[in-house]
């Protein structure tokens, strides 16, 4: 074990971990108002470690929607560490296979993005500094949170309601910025999203399969549409 | 919702999500070349997150106005590329006054 390529990762990490703590507390009181216990909305954490993949979960689970869509949903919304892990490939250091099933478990949004940004090789010692801190935050927080959330006054537990989707914005909003055919897609599913919420007829699709046809049918539409144009894909 | 029903669904989020994690580094060793795959791939997460928001994000709170002040202030915290911390955080407490000042009224 190389000390000071884990050193390294782990320090990279603290932000991560601490935005993470605070981000599971709000998710650990979402699921437990949802009627889970405390004990499983940690279990989900620590097995899934993914924000809007166990969120869309929770809420099919509250719904008592069936395998097959609640395993469609995760898989679509997971479709992205599909590119993500891809793209670490070429980045990763050789290392035997046991190591890449413990790396692959911690292939979130932040961390492949602090391991991509390196400007070194990613190794499985930096690699596992980077993933400790935050799988830790993310999964204390949703014990503190499901178990300490009914503690604290209505009016905050309520607010904090939103703090899952105000990070979603936190994620999507400054590379839509940047980057014109990204703010087209977010657009575009905006307003498809809203539709099929409320038009009579699609309303009575639930959100997770609303989810699910959103992300393949708006990345294949533009996706086409791009190549079709002849012009480069990234 | 019964405890087997629970629990099978949890063991279903788990292997959803870390196959797609891990099953790329296991056996892909070359570049993906498909121009439409990789477009497709890139798109992916933002639109994602967005129907995850949209329209969810304004039934997230007691009242549809508390919840659109938390809107705004992370949409203009993230055009300002706050951390997310700070944009979460900053949303809820946008969303805790307004409903403090609703109920005053």
């Amino acid at each position: 074990m190389r000390r000071e390529e884990f050193r390294e990762g782990l320090i990279t990490s603290i932000p991560i971990a601490l935005g993470y703590l605070a981000v599971s507390f709000a998710f650990g009181i979402h699921a437990t108002a949802t009627g889970l216990s405390p004990i499983m909305s940690t279990i989900i954490s620590l097995t899934s470690l993914s924000s809007s993949g166990q969120f869309a979960g929770v809420g099919i689970m509250a719904a008592a929607g069936s395998y097959v869509e609640l395993a469609l949903a995760v898989l679509t919304i997971n479709l992205r560490y599909i590119l993500m892990s891809l793209s670490l490939t070429q980045k990763l250091a050789p290392m035997p296979l046991w190591h890449k099933l413990i790396i692959g478990y911690a292939v979130t949004d932040e961390i492949y993005a602090a391991a991509i940004g390196r400007d070194k090789d990613v190794t499985r010692d930096y690699y596992v500094g980077l993933m400790l801190l935050p799988v830790l935050g993310w999964t204390m927080g949703t014990l503190l949170g499901a178990s300490l959330g009914a503690l604290l006054p209505q009016d905050v537990v309520n607010a904090l309601g939103i703090a899952l989707y105000c990070m979603f914005i936190a994620l999507v909003v400054p590379p839509a910025r940047k980057d014109k055919s990204i703010l087209r897609a977010v657009l575009l599913t905006a307003a498809l999203s809203l539709a099929l919420a409320y038009l009579p007829g699609v309303r009575a699709l639930s959100a997770g399969w609303r989810v699910i046809l959103l992300a393949l049918a708006v990345p294949a539409g533009l996706a086409w549409r791009d190549t079709r144009a002849g012009g480069t894909a990234v | 919702m019964n405890n087997t029903y629970l629990w099978t669904a949890v063991a279903v989020m788990f292997v959803f999500t870390y196959l797609p994690r891990v099953l790329p580094l296991l056996l892909v060793g070359k570049r993906i070349k498909s121009p439409f795959l990789l477009a497709f791939f890139r798109y992916v997460p933002y639109v994602v997150l967005t129907s995850l928001t949209i329209p969810a994000i304004f039934y997230s709170t007691r009242t549809v106005w508390g919840a659109a002040a938390g809107f705004v202030t992370a949409l203009w915290l993230a055009a300002r590329n706050k951390p997310m911390i700070q944009v979460a955080l900053a949303g809820a407490l946008a969303v805790l006054v307004t409903e403090s000042l609703l109920q005053l009224i």
